[in-house]
């Protein structure tokens, strides 16, 4: 059984999460323009809210709140990313299999 | 220790980042759903030819990687962050077709999830942190491949294509402000591409150390999307 070398690339991303809570809280490029340039107020909020911000919401800690999202986040990512791989990956091997495939 | 770090974080949050609805005109968003969708379709029959079973945790793992870093703003300047697209970092490991299926997803998710960035404006936040980016580093790091003979040669290259790729989203951006009457062009593009410079450096630094790390604990990932040209990598 060869080393699964996509299970640490998943942990150092999961590690990474909990730097975020460490992240600068001034606003980015494009919102930093927004207010200098003064057309912030243009934007919308959205209309619902799941885990808006990269907060968990109910959670009163907000680093733990931020990290859960992050590691929701990023488990989400490389399972649904690597499954869709998988799949397009499958399906054209299934395609080839049976000669040649439609269009 | 666990202190520092608590306290640390208290007082911070991570800020909405992306294009929120209301920035682009519904013109500007629904031609820029239109092209992205053009995009996404190619990129996903290219892909398609192109996976194999190795790419296919791949694809996941930088997914979570770029998921997991855009989440983290660094200080750029007095009262301004920045944070790290990824899009050149995918490209040149996965090549342009995974990339943009990766930077896609990250993009798409953060809207849907975590109500970073806008959903009518979300065929413009692809194309200036997806489409656009992945194929300007795509093709600077192209241009310059024939002059790449050392993995130092490799590493500037592929932070010079990282710094050009955050500049032409901000200037699609910049142009799609302009289109939709949120603010002329000839005052958004000086600030846009001037703090996108800024920015743009933390991708090239960003990018570059990605970049030693696979060198140095995976080479054979590094020509997985065959783009790194292969001398290098002996």
């Amino acid at each position: 059984m060869k080393f699964r070398w996509w299970i640490a690339g998943y942990l150092v991303a999961m590690a990474l999460v909990l730097i975020a809570p460490l992240a600068s809280p001034d606003p980015d490029g494009l919102e930093r323009v927004a207010e200098d340039k003064g057309f912030i107020e243009e934007g919308d909020d959205a209309p619902y809210s799941i885990i808006a911000d990269y907060v968990f919401p109910g959670i009163e800690n907000e680093t733990l709140a931020t990290i859960l999202a992050g590691w929701i986040g990023v488990t989400v990512m490389m399972v649904v990313v690597a499954g869709s791989a998988y799949l397009i990956h499958r399906r054209n091997g299934r395609e080839a299999a049976t000669g040649q495939a439609s269009g | 220790m666990t202190r520092i770090y608590w306290n640390l974080f208290r007082a911070t949050g991570i800020r909405p980042l992306h294009a929120p609805d209301g920035f682009f005109s519904i013109a500007v968003s629904s031609v820029s759903w239109g092209v992205a969708a053009i995009f996404i379709f190619a990129a996903l029959r290219v892909a398609g030819r192109q996976l194999n079973e190795r790419m296919v945790p791949a694809l996941g793992v930088f997914a979570a990687f770029i998921f997991a870093a855009q989440m983290f703003n660094f200080p750029v300047a007095a009262g301004t962050s920045g944070h790290l697209v990824g899009a050149a970092l995918a490209a040149i490991v996965l090549g342009p077709a995974a990339a943009l299926i990766v930077m896609v997803a990250v993009v798409s998710f953060q809207a849907v999830m975590f109500q970073d960035g806008g959903l009518v404006v979300m065929g413009a936040n692809m194309l200036n942190m997806a489409v656009i980016p992945v194929f300007v580093a795509y093709g600077v790091f192209r241009a310059g491949r024939p002059f790449v003979r050392s993995h130092g040669s490799l590493i500037g290259l592929a932070g010079a294509a990282a710094w050009l790729s955050v500049e032409a989203g901000a200037l699609a951006a910049t142009v799609q402000l302009s289109l939709s009457g949120t603010s002329p062009f000839s005052v958004a593009a000086p600030a846009m591409l001037g703090v996108h410079a800024l920015i743009g450096i933390g991708e090239g630094l960003i990018t570059a150390a990605a970049l030693t790390v696979v060198y140095n604990s995976r080479r054979e990932l590094f020509r997985i999307g065959r783009v790194v040209p292969e001398a290098v990598v002996k």
